[in-house]
């Protein structure tokens, strides 16, 4: 089992046609995943060929999905053409909508988000996001499917390389899904999201939370744990040499004033029980002794 | 990208938010001659993109020209914690009758825009929140819709403010809303937003954040700050090169992939440090993905350009990025910056996606600064170590 992305999820490609678009349809692919289509405006009636097959390239997500009856699509067009490609997929009724672009406006994710909330129908993970995978399923965005494999570990992150540190330390284990839900200050799924999601998920035994500076999601986070979550779960935050009023990177990450530290993230954490690692590797140790101790 | 106050009271004005008549100046006589025409009483105000130069004696009033040129004196150079005021807004005094609070900002819990009105202006609204909630109105802005008349006037009315002023506060809070959603503002706020004895409203200060996404829409250039020296200098060279630098205090220079990854290897440089000799990171690098032979001789530049830099951290993950790319790069960026000086130890690691590729090509190269170290643990270990040496 899986979140949110299975072996049975038909993946459509909006952008398939730009360079990175076909990459990493080409690793999508190779990754086992189910990769049905591709979305450009204006380019409905092409196809692209990949090492042994053609897909077809469809002007709306609409059409495609009808035609293919793709359940996910994942956004690779530039950021000023972002929103008008996610409102499409959303009015398309596509159930999961993975936006990896990154820089778009917040603006325009807030708007498209408003309405993915009014439609009731599409989970939007990102923007400015890796995707996620489900080792030896499928995997939806960048994340490269060759560092780890299937397990019982459900993984959360704002952080794409921390995501891959992780997973790559713990590829003995392997992972349910690893979900990468995007560095930007506002986005679609959250660490909540996710945790329930694994919370959920049968295929699911422990879970691993990986959070930065800025905002409060991790804060958030803890009280849902306390509160819903009953798997155990190791927590990694980054950002603990972090400056006041400087961003690191992500749009999101930065601390302002006393809020959004890392340290902050941490006490919260901990004062629900859940462990937290000093170091992506300590991180590992941690759930490693914690899966351990249960079997 | 912060605004300075003149700069987000020229969006207001072109918004039609009221704001009073003011001047830039950059020197004291800049000041004298602003003051002389905006004629009256002024007020000579550092800009400093920080709260607190009021406490810190960066507001002075000046009642004419000849005390503005010795009040703008004072203020231009001072230093307000960390920034320095390179120039002053010479601003026409306005008396407060009242004084209210506004703004728009990003609520990311919610994932919507948030509004926030008070009747308690000129104080610190995190402490009317905490000590006088009834005074401060909270309410989600529905981002297809916006702020019209209507919300408005339920803004004003729900944060206390008298009858007598809702329908000028509530037309500015309408302007407002067109300053945050037309300018792709990430925060905008008023505080105080005064109201004078004869009923007018008019913003008296204005703190105003753009989303740096959404510059590819506007035209931006008339907010660009000027080229800066040190670490500032060094920031600006590394946003024209693509590279996202940040100056930090410490010896060990850092590069990697991703800024998860990066400001992680910060913390444990950090955590090294403390048992070698307490050196700490000098800076945030992030290469982003697919690191060229040019970014990373970018990236090794600009981070050897720090003249506290003793020891340099290299640490990619390759997830899409390939390692023997980046090993390529490392390679040929010594090579670029062979004649340059360079004396200080560059401590790699790599792994991931063709890492042993990677490392081959290191071991080939057996270049006589760079040293291998096979987990990001061990190489922060050696990277604090060699800069406290």
């Amino acid at each position: 089992m899986a979140v949110f992305l299975t072996k049975d999820s038909k993946v459509l490609v909006q952008g398939m046609t730009g360079a990175e678009g076909a990459r990493h349809t080409a690793r999508m692919l190779a990754a086992g995943t189910e990769v049905v289509a591709g979305v450009t405006p204006g380019k409905g009636g092409q196809a692209v060929d990949f090492a042994d097959r053609r897909l077809p390239v469809f002007g709306t997500v609409a059409e495609a999905a009808e035609r293919t009856g793709a359940d996910v699509s994942v956004v690779f067009v530039p950021p000023r053409f972002t929103r008008s490609a996610v409102e499409e997929a959303i009015d398309a009724g596509i159930g999961l909508c993975v936006v990896i672009t990154e820089g778009v406006p917040v603006h325009d994710t807030i708007r498209f988000l408003a309405r993915a909330r009014a439609a009731g129908t599409t989970r939007v993970i990102g923007p400015n996001c890796p995707g996620l995978i489900s080792p030896g399923q499928a995997s939806a965005g960048i994340i490269p499917a060759d560092i780890t494999t299937a397990g019982r570990i459900g993984l959360v992150s704002k952080s794409g390389t921390l995501t891959y540190q992780l997973m790559y330390e713990l590829r003995d284990v392997g992972f349910s899904t690893a979900v990468g839900i995007g560095g930007d200050p506002v986005i679609g799924t959250t660490h909540i999201d996710a945790l329930e999601a694994f919370q959920a998920d049968p295929g699911t035994d422990a879970i691993v939370m990986i959070g930065e500076i800025g905002g409060d999601a991790e804060e958030r986070a803890a009280a849902y744990i306390e509160e819903r979550v009953t798997k155990p779960v190791v927590a990694y935050v980054a950002g603990f040499t972090a400056p006041e009023g400087k961003t690191m990177g992500h749009a999101g990450a930065i601390v302002s004033g006393s809020a959004g530290t890392a340290q902050a993230k941490k006490e919260a954490l901990e004062k629900v029980g859940v462990r937290v690692g000093k170091t992506p590797s300590e991180t590992a140790r941690l759930m490693r002794e914690l899966l351990g101790a249960r079997s | 990208m912060d605004l300075y106050e003149y700069q987000a009271k020229q969006l207001f004005a072109r918004h039609g938010v009221p704001v009073p008549p003011g001047r830039v100046a950059a020197t004291p006589e800049e000041a004298r001659s602003a003051a002389t025409e905006l004629a009256g009483p002024t007020v000579i105000k550092a800009q400093v993109k920080t709260g607190g130069r009021g406490k810190a004696g960066g507001v002075r009033p000046a009642p004419g020209p000849a005390s503005a040129h010795t009040e703008a004196a004072k203020v231009l150079g001072m230093d307000i914690k960390g920034h320095t005021a390179e120039t002053v807004l010479v601003e026409r005094a306005t008396v407060a009758f009242e004084e209210y609070y506004a703004a728009y900002l990003v609520d990311r819990a919610n994932k919507t825009f948030l509004a926030m009105v008070s009747s308690e202006g000129g104080m610190d609204i995190e402490e009317v929140a905490a000590t006088r909630p009834e005074a401060l109105a909270m309410m989600p802005v529905d981002p297809a819709r916006g702020v019209d008349a209507e919300t408005a006037g339920l803004l004003a009315a729900r944060a206390g403010l008298p009858a007598e002023v809702h329908a000028a506060v509530a037309d500015v809070l309408v302007r407002l809303w067109r300053v945050m959603a037309e300018e792709d503002a990430l925060l905008v706020e008023v505080n105080p937003l005064a109201c004078t004895q004869d009923g007018r409203v008019l913003a008296l200060d204005g703190k105003v954040t753009l989303d740096d996404n959404a510059a590819f829409r506007h035209d931006r250039d008339a907010f660009a700050d000027a080229p800066a020296g040190g670490s500032a200098g060094l920031e600006a060279r590394a946003a024209s090169r693509g590279l996202n630098y940040v100056k930090l205090d410490g010896e060990v220079g850092v590069i990697g992939n991703g800024a998860g990854l990066v400001m992680s290897t910060l913390d444990v440089v950090a955590y090294a440090g403390e048992s070698a000799g307490g050196a700490r990171p000098a800076n945030f690098l992030d290469i982003g993905g697919g690191a060229s032979a040019q970014v990373m001789a970018d990236a090794l530049e600009i981070v050897l350009s720090d003249p506290d830099v003793r020891a340099v951290l290299v640490n990619v993950f390759g997830g899409i990025t390939a390692c023997d790319a980046v090993a390529n790069g490392i390679v040929s960026a010594l090579e670029m910056l062979g004649d340059r000086g360079l004396r200080h130890p560059i401590v790699v690691r790599l792994d991931g996606n063709n890492a042993e590729a990677g490392l081959a090509v290191l071991d080939a190269a057996r270049h006589p600064l760079v040293r291998v170290v096979p987990t990001m643990d061990a190489a922060a270990e050696l990277a604090a170590r060699l800069a406290a040496a």
